[in-house]
This record gives structure tokens, C-alpha cells and sequence, in this order.
């Protein structure tokens, strides 16, 4: 492009030689050759004309500043890192915005190189993080050439990941499952069937375990990476053709606590704010999260804040990005002993109370001051006091006091967590004691306030919005309204049970106990995600049918009787619900290349097994659920054509939807203080375990890696690494890239050990991306006391050195290989 | 280190009311609310059971909630 349009001669001269080297083999001083370190992109200095839009877009957008230019006058050239560095080993984090900005193709998509000019483009939504960023999807034809965010996105306005800019290509990865395939026990080989086959036999097995062992017997778990109208249709699938309410879904094992706790304190179950909310926040508290490796577009937007002067408090037991990077700092950063969150926010509060920094006027007018009183009694008593939670917490009792005086006088106070808020046994109560810390400084109900959940999927908010649950039907209506289950009664023509069904731990305990016999699960893989992995597989191997649905043959489908192949987000219509409550249209990019969208493969299910539905489209089920979810009612795809996106409670009251929730009034009325009394979990440290384990993830790799690990991103993260703090490394003989054995109640695995003080003495960290290493087999059973939110966070291990995967890591790779041998269909 | 389901049930049913017990008002209200809100009725009708076999493994709250617990409609 520069040089057809000349820039090339401009910034060179019309030389050739300052753009490629020379033909008789002298070196040519003004060549600088490609760089093509980055999987996903090139840097080609020859085409670049140094207008600094890529350094910009850098700093101003994405907020890393990994890029510079370097020299001056005609020897300036962009520079990504120090002298040496490449894009690969600088602290370029792929988010794709440089490229976005560069006018003269200096910076270029590999797959424009290599596919040409994208024709046309669809606009869609990302399908991984809650921050649903929207873009568009630029084609050739039926050939996806790149993904570029949408700069009228509401969510992402413009910016956009490594993942959702780049990491589509598991979509077309060979690894994917097109056929159907069944076995009648799990120790076969697959059998490639058609369709048809493979739904009858599906049918029959679920109806026939019924009849042995009653209508109870059975179950499924929705998928928080499918629509909200896949979602509907399985919940529905379970409470009008199986019978029960045996349905769940992965919040479980995230935000179930989010749903308990602030529909507890304020009456529904999710965030407040839009992510515009942030642009007018004085001061922000990041607890449990960390927002630039599972958020990192919201993290983008926090940053530009933080850079404007907002203030920042990080309550985390690791040293994440945002406690010190570039051009940010966090005022405080309150690195507190994993398990101890309730007792330092409860701190928090004791100090808000007793030094008269609560707002009275605002509690006064939006809660129940009679409940206030009590609490404001409750956290006065001097053991809250952070003199004397320090040796519990960890936290200096002088940083948690200034802290807490700077979020109750600082101006808008906001309030962002994540999982290492809920994934604890007391996570439900923290997320009641994140709602108490908002309410009392009046940090509510309006722009730059609010308490705002960082959903970990796509479409986790849409999920929980659509009656995944087992005791709530869509819209967060209990199961015993009799109100409730008569508007779905009356039209889907079926008696609902009027009790709670199953959540998925339940369901694997009662597959245990033999009650349980068969699970349908749509794009989740629970032995990989879900916690105490070998109890796991206990109960799905005790089942008589477990059916897969999925791109690949995850590692739950190594337990699985039937394989029904998924569809990517490019191959349906649909909407998804991220963290915002934002409803975005998912539009087909191109046909489903295992023949069905999700949505259809469900219908076909349900029909084989009775249900008669006729749906053709996925907008006659986004009608459904209008016209039986209030706070839904006035959603359609009309409207979201109309305004782009909408943001529930979208109903008579609100026909545009509710940027912000509790404006005037909280949902329930007013506002609810609840005690949160710190009780330690029954996870305990001791001298065979004397290690704390917590988990999380990172910016290239997405849960379980199903996608990711599929994609040009395993560059930064081939495996899961345990960061150790140098202090616990030297004492047990470990040096960085050493083998480790990590080990606690429930398990043990080994992996590479990577000494850093990002975390503290006692403390390990990793991350559960890769089925080779299984994080989960280390944690245990412990869980939410209110929702059976697993604790993932809290485990206790000891780590020692290896020489290499542990007997349990090879036994269970040959048992993977074993299971996934497929017989091909008969010509 | 992974417990059995019935043992589960006596953990839950403890952890709830170590909640409970800190709340306002009667935990044993609290507790059996929850349960009966939360609780698969096999989940219910097994720690019922396990109830009827010993309480020495329960709270007190929990014990005192266990009456008003309700009882599974249906077999599993």
C-alpha cells in the first residue's frame, strides 16, 4: 500500500534498496527486515512512514506503552521493547490495536497476507470474556480473513484482546468433531453415526433410564459459551421433557455467589454499571481480579482512568499487573492471605463505621437503617479492627485504614471483583460484604459508582438471566412460585416440578450414589474445570449416559457415550448477556460446519424425545423468552438491530433498557446490611501441606484452553507453570524451570516451577489451562456454604521437587488416547 | 480426602449455619429456608436420614432446623 500510494518514496526516497536488501549480496545499511515474531501479525519496516499512530494506539488505548520510536529525523523508526527486542519479546500484548491504527499496512494481519482483502464483514460478538466486545467479522466469501473490533461497540468501544482479535482459529483448527459419534460403553472406540443415529439412540437411553430409575434420574448443564437461546432451550428441554429441574450451568463453579449475594442485598442477581461507568470513577476497588489478563478490554478502560488520576485499591494475594505497571500505580495494594476476604472487607468497614465516614444520608434514604444500626454495631466491635485482623489477614493494619478512608472520602467509589471473590467458602458472604461496603458510602445508583462482578464467560450473565439454575426459572423466579410456573406451564403445556433440581456437584455425588444415571452437556468441560477432578470422573463414570456436546473431544467426553459436534459462535445467530447485563446480537459469519447450530441440536433432541417444537429460527426463541420473562419483555431482534445493544431490565418500565440499575431504588426496596462474620475455611494449612494454592488464569489462554490451546496463543503459554515466591523455592531445592510435584489432600501433579515474588511466601499459584497438568486434580471438595461455589482459591499443598510428570499424569494421557480412538462411519 | 455424599450433606448443613448463627433472628429459620430454597429433595431426604441416625455430627442450629425441613414429594 505505501508504495502505491507513494509514502514509501516519500520517507525513503524512490531507492529501492532502503526496502529490501541488496541483490549483489552487499549488506544494505537502510534494510531493516521484517518481523514476523508475533504469530499473528508482521512489522515491515519498510512500509512505515512514522506517524506514531501505532505508538498512540499503544499508550492511549490499550495502555501498555510497549511501543516507542527510536532515532530521529529519517533513522526514527517503531520500536516495540528495548534495542533488541522484537514484538514476541517485548511487552506487546497482542491486543491488535497498532494494527488497527496503521495506515500504511507497515503493521498487517499474517492472514490479510496470506488470504488477501477481506469483501465483506458481519458484525458479531466475541465469544470469550464477560466483556463481550463486539466486532466485525471480515470475509471472503465463506473464508474468515480477520476479526477487527467494532468501534460503535458499546462494550469495548473499539479496543479489543489477543483472543478476541486473533484467537478464532480452533473454528477451523482439524481437531474440531464434524460427525456424531456413540458407543455403547465408555472403554470402546467411538463410532461415527449419523444424525439420525446418534439423536435416536440418545433418545432412547435418557427414556430408558427413566423408566429404571425415575424421572429424576437424569440432568443437563448449559453452556455459558452458547447463546442465550441455546441456553433456554436446553433449560427447557430439561424441565419440559425430562421432567425436573436437574439443570445447572458453569456459573456453579464462578458467580453463583454473585447471584446469592446481591440478590440477597439488593435484589437481583447482577452488576449495576455499564463499563462506561468507569470513565467517572474517582476510586476503584480491584478484589479478586485481575482485570489485564481476564478482562483486559475493561482493563484498557481502567487504566485510561487511572492514568487521568483516579485512584486505585488492589485487594489480591498476587502482585498483579495493575499494582504497578506502566504509567499506573495503585495507591494501595492489600495483599491478604487467600481465604481471608470477608475478614478485611469486614475491616474495611470497621474503620468506614467507626471513624463516622459512612454516608448516613444515603443509608437513611435507600436502606433500612434499623438494619444498618445492627451492623454498624457488628463491625464496631474492636475484633474487626484491622489491628486485629493484620495477623489473620496479613494486610499491615495501617494500609487497610488509609484504604478504607480513601474509597469512603475520595469521590465515586466503584467496586470491580472476579473469581477470587466467589470461588471461596465464603464467597457468597464476601460478595454480601462487597454490597454492605458499597451501600454505606452511597457509592450506588449512579455513573462511576456501583458494584460491578466480572463475569468470567461470554455468556455466564446470559446463562444464569435464562433459568440455568436448578432452583430458578428464567428471570430469577424460584421454582415454588406457583405464579411463575404457570405462565411457563401454560404455554409450553407441560406440569413444571415445583422443586429444586440438582446443581452439578450434587449431580456427581448422587451419580455416586446411583441415583443419577445420565447428564446432557452442552460446551462444558467439567473434568477439566470442575474441582477435585478424580471425584469427577468418579461420577461421570458411574453414569449410564453422558452425552458430549462440543467442538472437541474434550476431557468430559472421555467419559462420554455420545458425541454431538457444536458450532462456534461464527456459525449461528444468537445473543449473549456479558458482565454489563448488555444483550449483543451473535450473528452467522458462515454455516455450521458439523451441519447444525447448538440451538437445532437441542430441538432435535428434545423432538426425538417428544417435545414437538418448531422453532426456525433463533429469534422465535429470544420472543419466548420476552414474552415470559419480565425484565426481558420488551427485547427483540427488531430492537437489537434497532440500537445495537440493550442492557436488561429492558421491559415498559425501561423500553431502551437500564445502563444503571438502583437509580431510584433498590429492586427489593431498600437496600439490605447483612452480617459477614469471617469464618476460616476448613482448609487448613499443616505441617504435610503447609502451602496455600490459589488459581487463575492468564491474558493468552482462556479456562480450560479448548480454544486457545488451538490457536497461534500458545506462544506466550505452552503449559501451566507454578509461580513460587524465591524464599519457599530455595528451602525445598527448586530453581526456576525445575520439575515440581505439587500436592495436596485430594491429589497430586507435577509441573514447571517459575520462582517469582509476584507472590508471596506460603503462597503458590497456577493456572488450570492445560489437560496435561489438570490444576483441579490438587483442589478438593470445599465449597460456597450458600451455593456450592467450589473454593479453587484455597487449597493446601506441598510442592517438592520432580523429575517429571507424575505417574497419575501418564496413566491418565493413555486413558485419554484410549478413549478417543474413532471408528469411521461405513462408506 | 473427598468426602462422601452423606458427609457432604452434614458439612453443607454445618457450613449454612455458620452463617445462620450469625444472623439476626432464629438460624433454625434461616437454615431450614435455605435448604428447603437450595436443597434437591433426595439431598434433603438424605440428610433426614442421616439424622435419623445420629445428630452427633450436626450443629445445634441444624438440629433444631431439622424439623422443619421438608420432607421429598417424590422418591428419587
Amino acid at each position: 500500500m505505501a508504495g502505491a500510494v507513494g509514502l514509501r518514496d516519500v520517507r525513503y526516497e524512490a531507492v529501492e534498496t532502503h526496502f529490501q536488501p541488496r541483490q549483489n549480496g552487499e549488506a544494505n545499511p537502510n534494510y531493516i527486515p521484517k518481523d514476523d515474531s508475533n504469530p499473528y501479525f508482521t512489522y515491515d519496516p519498510a512500509k512505515c512512514i512514522v506517524c506514531s499512530r501505532c505508538v498512540r494506539a499503544c499508550e492511549e488505548v490499550q495502555g501498555t506503552f510497549a511501543l516507542t520510536i527510536t532515532g530521529s529525523g529519517f533513522d526514527s523508526r517503531v520500536s516495540a521493547g528495548a534495542a533488541g527486542d522484537d514484538f514476541m519479546t517485548s511487552d506487546c500484548v497482542s491486543c491488535g490495536a497498532c494494527v488497527q491504527a496503521c495506515p500504511t499496512a507497515t503493521l498487517q494481519e499474517k492472514s490479510v497476507i496470506e488470504l488477501g482483502t477481506p469483501e465483506r464483514s458481519v458484525i458479531t460478538t466475541c465469544a470469550y470474556c464477560g466483556v463481550g466486545c463486539s466486532f466485525k467479522a471480515e470475509l471472503n466469501g465463506d473464508q474468515l480473513v480477520r476479526m477487527v473490533p467494532y468501534k460503535h461497540g458499546k462494550a469495548n468501544r473499539g479496543h479489543s484482546c489477543v483472543k478476541g482479535r486473533f484467537a478464532y482459529g480452533y473454528a477451523s483448527h482439524t481437531d474440531r468433531i464434524l460427525n456424531p459419534m456413540i458407543r455403547e460403553t465408555i472403554d470402546q472406540p467411538w463410532r461415527e453415526v449419523s444424525w439420525e443415529e446418534a439423536i435416536g439412540f440418545t433418545a432412547t437411553r435418557l427414556r430408558d433410564i427413566q423408566a429404571k430409575h425415575g424421572t429424576h434420574s437424569i440432568g443437563g448443564i448449559t453452556s455459558s459459551r452458547c447463546t442465550n437461546e441455546e441456553t433456554y432451550l436446553v433449560q427447557k428441554m430439561i424441565r419440559a421433557v425430562f421432567g425436573n429441574n436437574n439443570t445447572d450451568t458453569c456459573a456453579r463453579v464462578c458467580h453463583s455467589p454473585t447471584g446469592y449475594g446481591l440478590r440477597t442485598t439488593f435484589g437481583t442477581s447482577a452488576g449495576t454499571q455499564d463499563f462506561d461507568s468507569v470513565e467517572q470513577t474517582d476510586v476503584v476497588i480491584v478484589i479478586g481480579a485481575n482485570p489485564t489478563d481476564g478482562h483486559p478490554v475493561f482493563a484498557s478502560r481502567l487504566k485510561k482512568r487511572l492514568r487521568q488520576g483516579a485512584k486505585l485499591i488492589v485487594i489480591d494475594p498476587r502482585r498483579i499487573d495493575l499494582v504497578k505497571s506502566a504509567h499506573i500505580a495503585a495507591s494501595h495494594h492489600l495483599p491478604l492471605r487467600p481465604g481471608t476476604n470477608v475478614a478485611v472487607l469486614t475491616s474495611i468497614a470497621h474503620v468506614i463505621v467507626t471513624e463516622g465516614l459512612a454516608d448516613e444520608d444515603f443509608i437513611r434514604t435507600r436502606c433500612d437503617w434499623a438494619e444498618f444500626a445492627d451492623y454498624a454495631e457488628f463491625v464496631s466491635d474492636p475484633r474487626h479492627a484491622p489491628e486485629a485482623t493484620e495477623l489473620l489477614t496479613g494486610v499491615p493494619a495501617a494500609d487497610l485504614r488509609a484504604a478504607a478512608r480513601l474509597f469512603a472520602t475520595g469521590g465515586n467509589g466503584s467496586i470491580y471483583y472476579g473469581l477470587g471473590v466467589t470461588e471461596h467458602s465464603q464467597g457468597s458472604t464476601t460478595v454480601m460484604a462487597i454490597a454492605n461496603l458499597a451501600m454505606m458510602t452511597g457509592n450506588l445508583g449512579r455513573p462511576g459508582v456501583g458494584v460491578n462482578p466480572l463475569r468470567g464467560q461470554n455468556n455466564v450473565q446470559g446463562a444464569c438471566d435464562m433459568g440455568s439454575f436448578p432452583h430458578e426459572l428464567p428471570g430469577y423466579r424460584h421454582v415454588s412460585d406457583d405464579a411463575t410456573r404457570a405462565v411457563f406451564e401454560t404455554l409450553w403445556g407441560v406440569t413444571i416440578d415445583a422443586e429444586p433440581g440438582l446443581r452439578i456437584p450434587n449431580m456427581l455425588d448422587a451419580a455416586v450414589e446411583g441415583t443419577f444415571k445420565g447428564l446432557y452437556i452442552q460446551g462444558e468441560d467439567i473434568l477439566q474445570s470442575d474441582p477435585d477432578t478424580k471425584h469427577v470422573a468418579a461420577g461421570l463414570a458411574a453414569m449410564d449416559c453422558v452425552i458430549v456436546q462440543d467442538l472437541f473431544l474434550n476431557e468430559t467426553a472421555n467419559y462420554a457415550h455420545v458425541f454431538l459436534p457444536g458450532s462456534t459462535f461464527l456459525e449461528k445467530d444468537g445473543t449473549f448477556t456479558n458482565a454489563e447485563r448488555r444483550i449483543n446480537r451473535v450473528r452467522r459469519v458462515m454455516a455450521p460446519r458439523n451441519g447444525y447450530a447448538d440451538w437445532e441440536v437441542t430441538m432435535l433432541l428434545a423432538n426425538a424425545m417428544g417435545a414437538g417444537w418448531t422453532y426456525t429460527h433463533p429469534a422465535q426463541v429470544m420472543d419466548e423468552i420476552a414474552a415470559t420473562t419480565p425484565s426481558f419483555a420488551n427485547v427483540s431482534y427488531e430492537l437489537l438491530e434497532e440500537k445495537g445493544s440493550v442492557q436488561w431490565p429492558c421491559n415498559e418500565t425501561a423500553p431502551e433498557g437500564t445502563p444503571i440499575m438502583h437509580v431510584d431504588g433498590f429492586v427489593r426496596g431498600r437496600g439490605r446490611f447483612i452480617t459477614t462474620e469471617y469464618v476460616a475455611t476448613e482448609e487448613r494449612t499443616g505441617p504435610r501441606f503447609p502451602l496455600l494454592l490459589t488459581t487463575g488464569r492468564i491474558l493468552s489462554q482462556y479456562n480450560v484452553g479448548a480454544q486457545t490451546r488451538r490457536t497461534g496463543n500458545v506462544a506466550w503459554h505452552p503449559e501451566d507453570v507454578l509461580e513460587i515466591h524465591p524464599h519457599d523455592a530455595e528451602v525445598r531445592g527448586v530453581k526456576d524451570g525445575d520439575w515440581v510435584r505439587l500436592a495436596s489432600r485430594a491429589g497430586e501433579t507435577s509441573l514447571r516451577a517459575q520462582l517469582t515474588d509476584r507472590v508471596m511466601p506460603g503462597v503458590v499459584y497456577t493456572t488450570f489451562h492445560h489437560p496435561v497438568t489438570q490444576a483441579n486434580v490438587i483442589t478438593t471438595d470445599h465449597s460456597d456454604w450458600a451455593t456450592n461455589c467450589p473454593e479453587y482459591k484455597v487449597t493446601a499443598v506441598q510442592v517438592s521437587l520432580s523429575n517429571g510428570p507424575s505417574d497419575w499424569q501418564r496413566d491418565y494421557a493413555a486413558q485419554a488416547e484410549q478413549s478417543r480412538r474413532i471408528l469411521p462411519a461405513a462408506e | 480426602m473427598t468426602h462422601s455424599p452423606t458427609e457432604k450433606l452434614v458439612q453443607m448443613a454445618n457450613q449454612i449455619a455458620t452463617f445462620f448463627d450469625t444472623q439476626p433472628g432464629d438460624p433454625a429459620d434461616g437454615i431450614a429456608k435455605h435448604i428447603n430454597e437450595f436443597w434437591e429433595p433426595r439431598m434433603r431426604e438424605g440428610l433426614l436420614t442421616h439424622a435419623n441416625t445420629t445428630t452427633a455430627d450436626l450443629s445445634p442450629s441444624v438440629i433444631k432446623a431439622l424439623p422443619r425441613i421438608r420432607r421429598a414429594p417424590q422418591a428419587a
